[in-house]
Order: structure tokens, then C-alpha cells, then sequence
């Protein structure tokens, strides 16, 4: 399953949640999301700890929107509009964490 | 393979309206189907043709029309959603005796059952709101 989270982890427990009871996949932030994977934040440990259930991807756009595309923090994929469309077709289902 | 994407957010709210624009862009980009949009809760209200955004900034409800009419889209607004907002087609004017209409072109009113038949023709929906 791809998990798409659009929440800052810093503001709200979308991606707690997801990352707590998601069966693994990967997992995609998008919007405000993308904070989750600036280099440093205090919810870096538990994204880390969560790499080994899911795989990690960020919106190119949405880091640069937000000025952290130069510090995403290792072992997260940065993808634009067109690899989040080939993340939709490649898993079977995907959930929205709004 | 066929998509539809369903939007939750209002146009200028957060950034669903946007994503969801950018995203549906870039589905058509890579030579996939959109079998439909569906437009629910205040997503409903880009649908409304009376907004005026000052002029250096992106238009999201003719930007909606634009594309639709680019690609022949199915761009369905829920109709309780609507009647609750005031987002309003001839047939809703004449049904609910309302002395105006505001539905933007290439959108279409209709139920939830569009959402449902969405999810059951397409091969994935995704959704974008707040």
C-alpha cells in the first residue's frame, strides 16, 4: 500500500499513525509532510526506525516549496509529480492520511 | 491504466486543490486515463465561476475548466455538497427556486454515486484534502 501523508508530524499525528499501524509499503509526504524528512527534525528518529516497514518518498516541489530540498535526510527518495503518479500505479491501493 | 482522484479541499485553503491539479497533470503526462474527478465536502467550491483572484495568481477554478476542456474530463461535483455551499447549475437553480447560477464550465452536478462508480471502474483513486 502507498501511504500518502500531507501533515507536518510536528503539528499532527497523521504520520504517527500511519507509521503505527500501516502494514508497510512505502509512504509518501507530500505538503506539509515533507517537513517529516528535513534533516534534524525531532521526528527523525521515528521516521528512521520506520524505514525498515516502509520506503520513503518526499514531493521534489514540496521540499523546494518549503526550502528544505538541500537537507533531506538520508534514505528518503525525493520525487516529482510524475514519480508520484508512478507510486500510485505501481502499489495496488493507496490512503490519503488527511 | 485509468485513474480518478477525489477532492476534499476548497480552492486557496491549504494545498489539496493544487496537489491534486499538479497530480492530475501529471497522470494525463505519463499517457494514463482519468475516468473521473469527484469533488465532495468544500472541494465542491471549485466549481464556483464567480471567484475573482488577483490577477498574478493562479485561477484554480479556470485552470479546473481548462484542463477538463483539454482533456475531456468527467468533473463531477456532488450535489447535497453543493446545495449546502451554494454552488449552483440551471437544473439546481429551477429545483430549489434560486435566482442564479454559479457552476463553472466543464463541471458537471451530480451524486455520490459517480463517486462510487468511480472507485469500481477505475484501476486507482486518490485523495487529496485537508
Amino acid at each position: 500500500m502507498l501511504n500518502i501523508v500531507n501533515k507536518s508530524p510536528l503539528e499532527r499525528n497523521a504520520l504517527q499513525s500511519c507509521i503505527e499501524t500501516g502494514t508497510g509499503g512505502a509512504i509518501l509526504l507530500i505538503e506539509d509532510g515533507v517537513y517529516a524528512v528535513a534533516r534534524g527534525n525531532s521526528f527523525e528518529p521515528t521516521l528512521k526506525a520506520a524505514m525498515g516497514k516502509f520506503k520513503v518518498y518526499a514531493l521534489a516541489p514540496d521540499l523546494e516549496a518549503r526550502g528544505i530540498a538541500d537537507r533531506v535526510m538520508d534514505g528518503v527518495t525525493a520525487v516529482d509529480y510524475g514519480g508520484f503518479v508512478d507510486l500510485v500505479a505501481e502499489y495496488k491501493s493507496s490512503q490519503s492520511w488527511l | 491504466m485509468k485513474f480518478s482522484i477525489l477532492v476534499n479541499e476548497g480552492p486557496y485553503t491549504h494545498q489539496a486543490s493544487d496537489s491534486a491539479y499538479q497530480f492530475a497533470k501529471a497522470v494525463l503526462a505519463k499517457g494514463h486515463e482519468i475516468f473521473r474527478i469527484f469533488f465532495y465536502h468544500d472541494g465542491v467550491n471549485n466549481a464556483t465561476r464567480l471567484t475573482t483572484p488577483p490577477q498574478d495568481d493562479r485561477n484554480i477554478v479556470n485552470r479546473w475548466s481548462k484542463l477538463g476542456e483539454e482533456h475531456k474530463l468527467d468533473m463531477v461535483v456532488c450535489v447535497a455538497a453543493a446545495q449546502r455551499r451554494g454552488i449552483v447549475d440551471d437544473g439546481e437553480a429551477k429545483r430549489n427556486g434560486k435566482d442564479a447560477t454559479n457552476l463553472a464550465a466543464g463541471f458537471r452536478i451530480s451524486g455520490l454515486g459517480q463517486l462510487i462508480e468511480a472507485g469500481i471502474q477505475s484501476d486507482r483513486i486518490v485523495v487529496f484534502g485537508d
